[in-house]
């Protein structure tokens, strides 16, 4: 696996990752259509998932929890917004419960297949600060405080917006 | 390479470095995202009038990296920035996150599929 291109949108607050993988498309599908491998992936080191739902079909759930060090179960959803194995999904994610009000944080995964290898683009839209927050389990108010320093990140960046 | 995107970007960069250019903006800045102060109390910071930190201050707010807001007959200086970093912040955390899944990803892949379909 190769990460090949990176994009952080700050103002739009989308990330876009494009990674290669040494496998046919069919077969990195199944890391995502297949639960117990995707259960291998999602959550982050200590924090294993466990997934309960899995139906990948236009409008169908996915639902998983990851159980933290102290035995704390953090819930997941995605919810379907389309489907077509083995090159496109797009689902909707959030933990908690779905807040009708805002524009939900969606998901692209995109895969293309060249004699080579295969390319997979995920995007991924956060509905907010606080959705993306919350995504990271991070909880209300943990958010991180602005160092001096950053602003010339910030400067840096500036023109790839 | 100078790509004009003709949605005043560039300008708005310009704004920027322009504003950052003087020692005294930059020392508000710093203040400002240390928490809202006034104009009048910035004023007794630095040895120059109150009309001489406001032109500073609207050089800030002309390159929106801070905001007005009135409060009684207080003028307050607000930062913008905090906002935009900390979107920064959370998106390098969602990238390190995706990294590591990409890598997990990597390692399922690279094993042999086991004939229980599972």
């Amino acid at each position: 696996m190769t990460v090949i291109a990176v994009d952080r949108d700050r103002v739009g607050l989308a990330l876009t990752i494009v990674s290669e993988f040494d496998a046919p498309a069919e077969r990195v599908w199944q890391v995502w259509a297949d639960p117990r491998q995707l259960e291998r992936w999602w959550g982050p080191p200590g924090y294993p998932a466990t997934v309960v739902d899995h139906d990948l079909t236009n409008g169908g759930r996915v639902t998983y929890y990851m159980t933290g060090p102290d035995g704390e179960k953090l819930h997941g959803w995605w919810r379907i917004i389309s489907v077509s194995p083995p090159s496109s999904l797009e689902f909707e994610e959030g933990c908690g419960p779905p807040n009708e009000d805002l524009p939900p944080t969606t998901a692209q995964v995109r895969l293309v297949e060249t004699p080579e290898m295969t390319t997979m683009t995920i995007i991924t839209r956060f509905a907010s600060i606080a959705e993306m927050e919350q995504l990271l389990g991070m909880g209300k108010g943990e958010g991180t405080k602005l160092a001096l320093g950053q602003i010339d990140a910030i400067l840096a960046t500036t023109t790839g917006s | 390479m100078v790509v004009d995107r003709g949605d005043g970007a560039d300008e708005l960069i310009d704004r920027v470095f322009r504003a950052l250019a003087d020692r005294t903006r930059r020392d508000v800045l710093r203040r400002a995202m240390n928490g809202t102060l006034s104009v009048s109390g910035l004023a007794r910071l630095y040895p120059m009038s109150t009309t001489a930190v406001q032109k500073h201050v609207a050089v800030l707010e002309g390159a929106g990296l801070v905001h007005l807001t009135r409060r009684g007959r207080q003028q307050l200086v607000q930062t913008e920035i905090d906002t935009i970093a900390k979107a920064q912040s959370l998106l390098a955390e969602f990238e390190r996150l995706w990294r590591g899944r990409l890598e997990r990803m990597g390692d399922v892949l690279a094993e042999p599929l086991r004939g229980d379909g599972s």
